[in-house]
């Protein structure tokens, strides 16, 4: 016994980067993998209770199990491709738009860190130098799987919504790119652990309300660039016309059927908890606690006179329960925002995207760059 | 005709029209809900609605006397019967049957009928799982509250 916990002992001093890397590489992508039929319930009640309807209420509490009945659904059905698609990039297109969703979420910092015999855990499955740039290169390749979808179809609709994708992609990425480099200019750093810990400190006091750093106060205008345009990366409304099923039936995933035509909707729902994840990280505090939870932590550690340990991993929940609390918002926000709004005109999408959003974003850089030289930010 | 609305400058600047968006969903959801839930809650029907027939008797006797008013009136020509002699000579249909998915439940039927045989009740659930027809031991059966 005492040579194993010895060995054991030796194998954590010695590895637990890697060991704890490892654990929170796999937790978080099961996670993720827990968000979709989470995602799929939300959807479906939240358009159905907007439209004076119930939504899936049959299965388990609330109907929360839909999710699972229909993901058990999809991998039963008759995988059955038509005669004449091409069949190796048919199949390997979904792989490649679930793939890209999947590795965005490892740069997310979803708590602070955490020390335990003397090694600082940062809960964050890799903290890259490169930041969020690493995730809009590798959100950018998912336009990849969804133009393979498209071309080996061999069908107009399903081509004419990848084209639709890709010219969208290129022309929001722009902005999306051209609007965090106000947050780039005032955080001076592409980490978004950096980011997220510099948007803890104190902006102003406005009497007994204190405002923090957050992205979304020192750059307003960053922020709406950066929502719309995650709106049209993630192919949602308004903007989702790659799918446009008035005008091209299905878009791009029109002749997918079964466990094929679920990954491009996982992907999707992927995407969109990744968008909510960064729009929370990069404007919105991160897991900085939201108003009112550091004086509650504060007092129960008083209260229980936790040690240092307990306490620790005390702020560590309450830090990943605000960052939940946020990212959740900001999916319902994708949610509500679907079933409220109808879908751009493609004229206007191009409109919006050329003419208003990269001028916006541009103008937003020269003013934070005024402001910044004048040591207002 | 043509009606053009042209925006106004706040209807142009498309963000403040999305957030009234919102508002409107946003204050439907605690809304009461229109939906029916359909096996446990059943939508109430007026007493005059036609549905599934049955033949009217008196003490376990049809009222039918075979009289073929019903069969003649039938304009999708769904209903068969055969007649035949009791003991007392009096008429009665030896068959009786209803094609229910030819019938398109008009209730001429039940105008013509002088004896108050042939009705309609108001039920609705008439799918099945087995193939028997709607014969005359089926429509005997009194269904209706009528």
């Amino acid at each position: 016994m005492e040579t194993i916990l010895s060995t054991l002992n030796g194998l954590w001093a010695s590895n637990a980067n890697l060991i704890t890397t490892a654990v929170m590489a796999v937790v978080v992508a099961v996670s993720l993998l827990q968000v979709v039929p989470l995602m799929v319930w939300l959807e479906r009640r939240g358009s159905a209770v907007m439209q004076k309807r119930h939504g899936p209420n049959r299965l388990g509490p609330l109907g929360l199990f839909q999710g699972i009945a229909d993901g058990i659904k999809a991998v039963f059905k008759e995988d059955n491709p038509p005669a004449h698609v091409h069949k190796f990039f048919y199949r390997l297109a979904p792989v490649v738009c679930l793939i890209p969703a999947y590795m965005t979420f490892a740069v997310i910092p979803f708590a602070s860190s955490i020390t335990i015999g003397g090694h600082t855990i940062n809960f964050q499955v890799a903290d890259l130098n490169v930041g969020f740039l690493y995730i809009f290169s590798i959100a950018s390749l998912g336009v990849y799987g969804i133009i393979m979808a498209g071309w080996s179809s061999n069908n107009k609709y399903s081509l004419l919504g990848s084209l639709r994708s890709s010219a969208q992609m290129i022309s929001y990425e722009l902005s999306l790119g051209l609007s965090v480099i106000g947050i780039l200019m005032i955080f001076s750093s592409v980490k978004l652990g950096d980011i997220v810990r510099q948007q803890g400190e104190l902006l102003v006091q406005l009497g007994p309300i204190a405002i923090p750093k957050w992205g979304f106060f020192v750059q307003p205008l960053g922020f709406l660039i950066f929502l719309v345009s995650a709106y049209a990366e993630t192919n949602r409304l308004p903007f989702d016309l790659p799918e446009g099923e008035s005008e091209i039936v299905a878009g791009y995933h029109l002749e997918y059927g079964s466990m094929h035509f679920a990954l491009f909707m996982m992907a999707e729902y992927i995407n969109m908890t990744v968008a909510a994840a960064l729009t929370v990280t990069l404007f919105f505090g991160g897991w900085q606690m939201l108003p009112g939870l550091p004086q509650l932590h504060q007092l129960i550690i008083e209260q229980f006179q936790l040690v240092a340990l307990a306490g620790d991993g005390l702020r560590v929940l309450f830090e990943f329960g605000s960052f939940a609390a946020k990212t959740a918002f900001f999916l319902w926000l994708f949610v509500w925002v679907r079933w409220s709004l109808p879908r751009f005109r493609y004229d206007q999408l191009m409109d919006l995207g050329w003419r208003v959003m990269l001028p916006l974003s541009l103008v937003n850089i020269f003013v934070t760059g005024i402001l910044i030289y004048y040591k207002v930010v | 005709m043509i009606v053009k609305n042209k925006p106004g400058l706040f209807q142009r600047f498309y963000l403040l029209e999305a957030l009234a968006g919102l508002k409107i969903t946003i204050s439907k959801i605690f809304k009461k809900k229109v939906t029916i839930q359909y096996p446990e809650e059943r939508r109430e029907y007026s007493d005059r609605y036609r549905g599934m027939h049955y033949i009217k008797s008196v003490n376990g006797v049809e009222n039918c006397t075979a009289c073929m008013l019903c069969p003649t009136v039938c304009p999708a020509e769904c209903i068969h019967i055969e007649a035949g002699e009791r003991d007392d000579k009096e008429k009665y249909p030896v068959k009786f049957e209803i094609d229910s998915l030819r019938c398109c439940f008009c209730g001429m039927c039940e105008e013509a009928c002088p004896k108050d045989a042939i009705k309609l009740s108001n039920i609705y659930e008439m799918s099945q799982t087995t193939r028997e027809a709607y014969d005359k031991e089926y429509l005997m059966e009194q269904r209706g509250h009528k």
